[in-house]
């Protein structure tokens, strides 16, 4: 045997003792250990997060198209539709428009105001106090928030679409192919993490901006047309909004209390 | 018992050799669905399931059908079936492998599976029923197999075993109430949201899946030699009876609350399925009208009991099989997710891709079953059981 080969097997020797024995398992060990959670700072906070979309200050499709705009470039949400390649039914979307007859189905009365009848009504989670999909969802990946938003967990979600089932307001996209062909290059927001192929998304009533002491992004497009605050808080905004005007939701009698309110 | 696989006929090969074709075909255009994703099948954002969960559906049916062989026999001791219970059993764990198969390849991200294990979430009906079907086969398997092997060497089975069969008897129900509350929990979507569900998935069970294995035993009669026995037969062919007109008469139940009531909720999903909604009409209509046809077809020659384990019978099993597959493995996933969630129509038309993927998946359920019924036949044959009139 000769010198090279005895040193090497003297250092492989003690090398594996060493990560065996212990000795050296304790920095790498507090690398790999969980860390710890602070609130941000300048983060926003609320008991319960809520949102009034005051549909009478909408007028014209450009009014509606900068919400829409605002969230699917903070989240990098593809627009499937855009190649006309056959999956336009399989599209993605967080916030979107339909017809009160749509949005409303269960209140629906031919004889509304043509007013009513005619406009469109932004759609987007409702982030209920007792969510469906939470329920459902087999792996925890979609969770509810001590302040009420309903968010989700990419990397967890195993793409079994329950929650979309589970639903009542088709409110969740599945990425049914890879979304990123879809996406400009680079993406228009970069801080946020594009998704794979395979999972479900939906709005999250911006958590990560409300973090960082940022309203929604719809919220800050909507120049006053929809508010966003604290339901818990008789001060908040919400609570003005909804103490000075009739307010309605989405089939409230499933028992989901959402968190989205309209005034109409 | 294993050895038994290895000694068949050539066409007993040939039939192997077939499905491991069809498989490996399948098997491709499954890799292509993994690569590019779901988007390949029929399934969209307001369709969110489609073929391959009502095919896991409509199997945990066939699955629990078993217990309509061991329930008699372990319950009531109705010897005439002990000749038939290992095609039950055997045949539970083929269907419950295809379960699971059905729902792997209805994963966007298969690969991460076991995190349904890794974080047990108990709030999810998905969870439960993971832990049934694991269990269920596991039952099945044990139960089966030793069974076999004490039938082999001519003794009777462990008295354990008589226990686990009970529990069978009890999990076979709950494995299929259990999938039917992955439905019936759900709100907003009217045609699920039926107290019936649990109890009308029992009744359509309870008549195909044993329907199945009749048709199964009796092509086995005519390849092998094997006969199940006369009254066997025609006890088991009662039992199908007995369930499909239960399963009718809660089928019924459904319209009458859903029309004599006028909620629109509960009527538009029987409406599009049977006549089109808002004028779109699909091609589940002219298969809703089908599987009428076939319910009063194969209930005119199975409630007479003269023609009822006559030379017919097989058409009648036929036509419930098909009936019963068509409103449990077509109109329960699409009466469901249509009208969609905004009372619209999004139609659901499976691409030629998924339906091969759905085919591959029954062909490793046939082999599975193939594999399995081989050694139960050749069992059957070595100790002589092998024909039910004269045991």
């Amino acid at each position: 045997m000769n010198k090279n080969r005895r040193s090497f097997l003297k250092v492989a020797g003690l090398s594996v003792f060493a990560l065996t024995s212990g000795v050296l398992s304790t920095p790498a060990q507090a690398m790999v250990s969980p860390g710890s959670y602070e609130h941000a700072p300048k983060g926003l906070k609320a008991k319960r997060w809520a949102m009034v979309i005051d549909t009478r200050l909408f007028r014209t499709a450009s009014d509606y198209q900068a919400i829409i705009d605002a969230c699917h470039a903070a989240h990098n949400v593809p627009d499937i539709r855009v190649k006309s390649d056959g999956h336009e039914k399989q599209e993605i979307k967080w916030i979107w428009t339909d017809s009160y007859e749509h949005t409303f189905p269960d209140d629906m009365n031919e004889h509304l105001s043509h007013r009513v009848l005619e406009r469109p009504f932004p759609l987007l989670c409702n982030h209920c106090t007792n969510p469906p999909c939470v329920r459902v969802c087999p792996t925890s990946a979609t969770y509810k928030l001590p302040n009420g938003v309903v968010t989700m967990d990419y990397h967890r979600c195993i793409g079994c679409r329950f929650c979309m089932a589970g639903c009542p307001y088709g409110a969740r996209s599945f990425n049914f192919v890879d979304p990123r062909p879809y996406l400009s290059d680079p993406v228009k927001n970069p801080e946020y993490p594009t998704r794979m192929k395979g999972v479900v998304e939906k709005c999250t009533f911006c958590v990560e901006r409300l973090a960082k002491g940022l309203m929604p992004a719809c919220v800050e497009a909507s120049e006053g047309r929809i508010v966003f605050g604290d339901l818990d808080d008789p001060e908040s905004p919400v609570r003005k909004a909804l103490a000075e005007n009739y307010s309605i939701r989405r089939k409230p009698n499933l028992g989901t209390q959402p968190g989205v309110y309209y005034i109409v | 018992m294993v050895e038994k696989l290895l000694e068949g006929s050539k066409r007993y090969y040939m039939w192997l050799l077939f499905l491991v074709g069809v498989i490996a075909v399948c098997g491709i255009v499954y890799l292509t669905q993994l690569f590019e994703g779901l988007g390949v099948t029929g399934m969209s954002r307001d369709v969110s399931w489609g073929l391959y969960i009502s095919q896991f559906t409509y199997l945990v049916g066939v699955a629990a059908s078993a217990v309509m062989l061991v329930l008699p026999a372990y319950f009531h001791h109705y010897k005439k079936f002990k000749i038939m219970i290992i095609f039950g059993e055997f045949m539970a764990i083929a269907a419950v492998i295809m379960c699971c198969l059905f729902i792997v390849v209805d994963l966007g991200q298969p690969q991460r599976m076991m995190n349904v294990m890794l974080h047990p979430t108990p709030n999810s009906v998905m969870f439960y029923d993971m832990i049934v079907l694991i269990g269920y086969l596991t039952i099945n398997a044990i139960v089966g197999w030793v069974t076999l092997e004490a039938e082999r060497h001519e003794t009777t089975p462990p008295k354990w075993v008589l226990y686990l069969a009970y529990l069978s008897i009890i999990w076979a129900f709950s494995i299929h109430t259990v999938t039917a509350f992955l439905y019936a929990g759900v709100p907003g979507r009217h045609y699920w949201l039926t107290a019936i569900m649990a109890a009308r998935f029992l009744a359509s069970a309870f008549c195909s899946g044993p329907a199945i294995l009749l048709l199964l035993v009796l092509l086995v009669r005519r390849l092998t030699g094997f006969n199940p026995g006369k009254e066997a037969i025609h006890t088991l062919a009662t039992i199908i009876t007995y369930a499909m007109c239960l399963n009718v008469f809660f089928y019924i139940l459904e319209c009458f609350t859903a029309f004599y009531s006028g909620i629109p909720g509960h009527a538009d999903p029987l409406v599009f399925l049977f006549s089109g909604f808002h004028g779109v009409t699909s091609w589940v209509t002219p298969c809703m009208w089908l599987a009428v046809l076939c319910v009063i077809g194969c209930l005119a020659i199975l409630i007479p009991p003269q023609t009822r384990s006559g030379k017919y019978m097989p058409y009648a099993l036929g036509m419930l099989v098909l009936a019963s597959w068509i409103d449990k493995g077509l109109g329960l996933l699409i009466g469901g997710f249509t009208p969609n969630m905004f009372e619209s129509v999004t139609l659901f038309v499976p691409t030629i891709r998924e339906i091969c993927v759905t085919i591959g998946v029954y062909a490793v359920g046939a082999l599975v079953l193939s594999l399995l019924w081989k050694i139960a036949l050749s069992v059957k044959f070595d100790v002589g059981h092998s024909d039910g009139d004269k045991m």
